[in-house]
């Protein structure tokens, strides 16, 4: 089943079809684990609706401040603040900018929220409605830690990358798994393109499904990745609750340094972020 | 090769005439006409012209040396299918047009565009040379929605080339399906052929980011009169593809909306033309969608503005070079931006129908008229009216130099003849016109070609210019 005529439905259409879709899904997914696998299993117990209507919650976000050590470890140039005009919740979406302009050493300006002890979940359907942002040196990105981080430290805690996207590439995100023997530039990835729109024009609904058997990469409906216990070059370390985070990087290692040609300020807009429980 | 008929401008000037004495005849319409809608055809060239008739080639005008002859069809190339267009650039020397152009023209009622937001083409060049022009919306009737991708990069392989629609909204009736216009600027003057296949408009849907510029994106000062027209320039749009490469575009007046802070001192037209109307201060900026256009003009009108008094010598016994009382003769330019040591930029406008001559950061700056020279035999002197806006500075004085090129005709060469005198300030005012005539008194004057006007290293660095000629007394 593809969900790609769902794009330019409102949300509430999109559960209800999505709801439907499930009763075609037990039928399908059994024997077909290929792209037009039914995605979302898991919509009955939703456990973080978050709609950006208001201030953002702080008994669920929190913010990572600073340049953290060597640029969050990527050689990135932000500072992350968490001043508003970095992260704001405007016209009901959590809005993230980056800023070009001198602070604290830095070049630019940014914002990483976070749900680190606060709202960390194990298994499950997360996934958020985002405009990214565009151009060389931007790195947006949707993700996840294991809540172990502090005391195993990564990549022994996992990473889930939900998406992320270069700034240089606006139609290609990825989806990746990053742990022990994969990680950094060696992670279990794989990207998705659009062929007739781009990510930083319009809305699109970025996902996974996760239980104890594999990761599910979505987006708008469509499964593009399906990572199994056994497609992990090293230990499985997903068994464990994960907090979310959402950041607008500029430059570091994935996309390079932004050129005269990117654009200043620019925004990643978060229409929602969606929890399900894995049942 | 198979040649492919076109039809000049003067040709189509013919057509655009008959059709309006045609649209004259035509009765009023009826209470229950409906709003035409015009085919959305997105093929403009496949393996024969789509929706187009066999004259759909018009040549840019043969008199400013496009040469017509390299312009057709090759069924031994083809990107897809088995034919493309094969154009041949003609060597710099060619008598017969040192460049080829032209445009596809719906000569129908023209396509809705409004659906697609990019033009896509498939070029191939034998070598390497650079084009000077790809584009579209140009249709020789106004061209209100033209649009241009500059100096491009040919391959010796096939490649696709993407020009975005600026805003497919306004494309509802569009004649104008492509333009091109190629010549040896990039090759040392040596003629070249390249190929081009399968021009269609599309929806991509991958083209995002709009990055308009007017004035390329600067913010721009400049003082000025009642009734001064003054167009817009430098208007452009950077885009960003699919593959995250940006492209940028010169485009149209017509496609961005433009804003004067100050009507009652300027305000601008749909063509970007900008007319002064009151004295005081105003800045124009543009948007789209509500997109704020980088760049701005900030205008200071100082009122009401004093043409010259008007010439009142016979057009018979005239040679003009700039006059809006005669018919100048055949002009190169009157602002060679010679380098690299000239600074003069133009900022020319037009009171009521006069055209005035307008040069700012004033150093030198020549005014050329070499095709043809110009027999000045008969003439005995030389006329020109200038204007020194504000207050006459110290010492100001403009020497002005009249060139004749000798036999060869040319500018240099060792046989050219000059006459050169200095007008100095007792013969300049600030804020007003002055008058200059001066005799001639060239040795040879058949081949006169050139004018150049310097400060003489004074500080006069700002002049308005108007009614240049020989006259004969």
């Amino acid at each position: 089943m593809n969900f790609k005529n769902l794009r330019e439905s409102s949300p509430i259409q999109q559960l209800s079809l999505l709801g439907l879709a499930v009763v075609f899904g037990v039928f399908t997914t059994s024997c077909n684990p290929d792209e037009t696998q039914v995605v979302a299993n898991f919509t009955s117990t939703i456990t973080l609706q978050e709609e950006f209507d208001v201030d953002l919650n702080d008994s669920i976000w929190g913010y990572e401040e600073g340049t953290g050590t060597d640029g969050w470890g990527n050689n990135e140039l932000q500072h992350y603040t968490k001043r508003a005009d970095n992260v704001v919740i405007e016209d009901g979406m959590l809005k993230i900018t980056a800023i070009k302009e001198s602070y604290e050493g830095a070049e630019y300006t940014s914002a990483r929220v976070l749900t680190k002890g606060k709202f960390e979940q194990q298994y499950g359907r997360v996934e958020a409605r985002i405009k990214l942002p565009s151009g060389k040196g931007l790195w947006p990105a949707f993700w996840m830690l294991g809540s172990n981080y502090d005391v195993v430290g990564w990549p022994q805690c996992g990473e889930i990358d939900i998406m992320e996207n270069k700034g240089s590439e606006p139609t290609i995100v990825a989806g990746s798994l990053h742990g022990p023997g994969y990680s950094g530039g060696n992670p279990v990835t794989k990207q998705f393109q659009l062929t007739d729109n781009r990510f930083d024009s319009d809305f699109h609904i970025f996902g996974i499904e996760w239980t104890k058997d594999y990761v599910n990469h979505y987006v708008d409906g469509v499964l593009y990745n399906h990572i199994t216990r056994d497609d992990v070059p090293g230990e499985w370390v997903f068994d464990q609750p994960f907090y979310i985070i959402l950041n607008l990087a500029v430059g570091g290692n994935f996309d390079g340094a932004p050129t005269d040609a990117t654009v200043f300020p620019n925004h990643m807009l978060v229409d929602y972020i969606r929890v399900y429980a894995a049942k | 090769m198979k040649k492919i008929n076109f039809k000049t401008q003067v040709a189509f000037a013919f057509v655009g005439f008959l059709a309006l004495a045609l649209v004259s005849c035509e009765r009023g319409f009826s209470d229950e006409i409906t709003l035409a809608t015009y085919p959305e055809t997105p093929e403009v060239f496949t393996d024969f012209p789509v929706g187009l008739t066999d004259a759909f080639f018009v040549s840019f005008d043969p008199a400013g040396g496009a040469n017509v002859n390299g312009f057709g069809t090759d069924e031994n190339e083809a990107y897809k299918g088995n034919s493309s267009i094969r154009i041949d650039v003609p060597d710099s020397g060619d008598p017969e047009g040192n460049y080829i152009g032209g445009i596809f023209l719906d000569r129908g009622n023209g396509r809705d565009l409004t659906n697609y937001d990019a033009l896509t083409f498939w070029a191939k060049g034998a070598i390497t040379a650079e084009v000077g022009l790809f584009g579209f919306g140009t249709d020789f009737q106004g061209d209100k929605y033209a649009v241009g991708l500059n100096n491009i990069a040919l391959s010796t392989d096939w490649k696709q080339y993407t020009i975005p629609i600026p805003d497919p909204t306004k494309l509802v009736q569009e004649k104008g399906m492509f333009i091109f216009a190629a010549g040896t600027a990039s090759t040392n003057g040596l003629g070249y052929t390249f190929w081009i296949d399968e021009i269609k408009f599309e929806k991509l849907g991958t083209i995002g980011q709009v990055r308009n510029s007017i004035f390329s994106g600067e913010d721009v000062s400049m003082s000025s009169f009642n009734d001064a027209i003054i167009q817009i320039t430098g208007i452009s749009q950077t885009r960003n593809l699919g593959d995250g490469t940006d492209v940028t575009v010169d485009i149209a007046a017509g496609y961005l909306d433009y804003e004067s802070s100050d009507l009652t001192v300027a305000k601008v037209n749909e063509l970007g033309q900008i007319t002064i109307v009151g004295a005081g201060n105003a800045v124009i900026t543009a948007s789209a969608y509500g997109i704020e256009t980088a760049g701005s003009l900030t205008l200071t009108s100082l009122g009401d503005f004093t043409l010259p008094t008007a010439p009142t010598h016979a057009a018979a016994d005239v040679i003009s070079i700039f006059s809006d009382v005669y018919t100048n003769v055949n002009i190169d330019f009157y602002n060679g931006y010679w380098e690299p040591w000239q600074t003069t930029t133009s900022n020319d406008f037009d009171i009521n129908g006069d055209n005035i001559l307008s040069y700012d950061s004033f150093n030198f700056v020549g005014h050329q008229f070499s095709d043809p020279t110009v027999d000045a035999s008969d003439m005995t002197h030389f006329h020109m009216d200038v204007y020194i806006p504000g207050t006459l500075a110290a010492g100001a004085k403009l020497k002005v130099t009249i060139k004749d090129f000798g036999a060869n005709n040319e500018d240099g060469g060792g046989d050219d003849t000059t006459q050169t005198f200095t007008i100095s300030g007792a013969d300049l005012s600030g804020d007003a016109w002055s008058s200059i005539d001066v005799a001639l008194s060239l040795s040879s004057k058949t081949r006169v070609g050139q004018f150049v006007f310097e400060n003489d290293g004074s500080d006069l660095t700002k002049l308005y210019m108007d009614n240049v000629y020989f006259y004969k007394q």
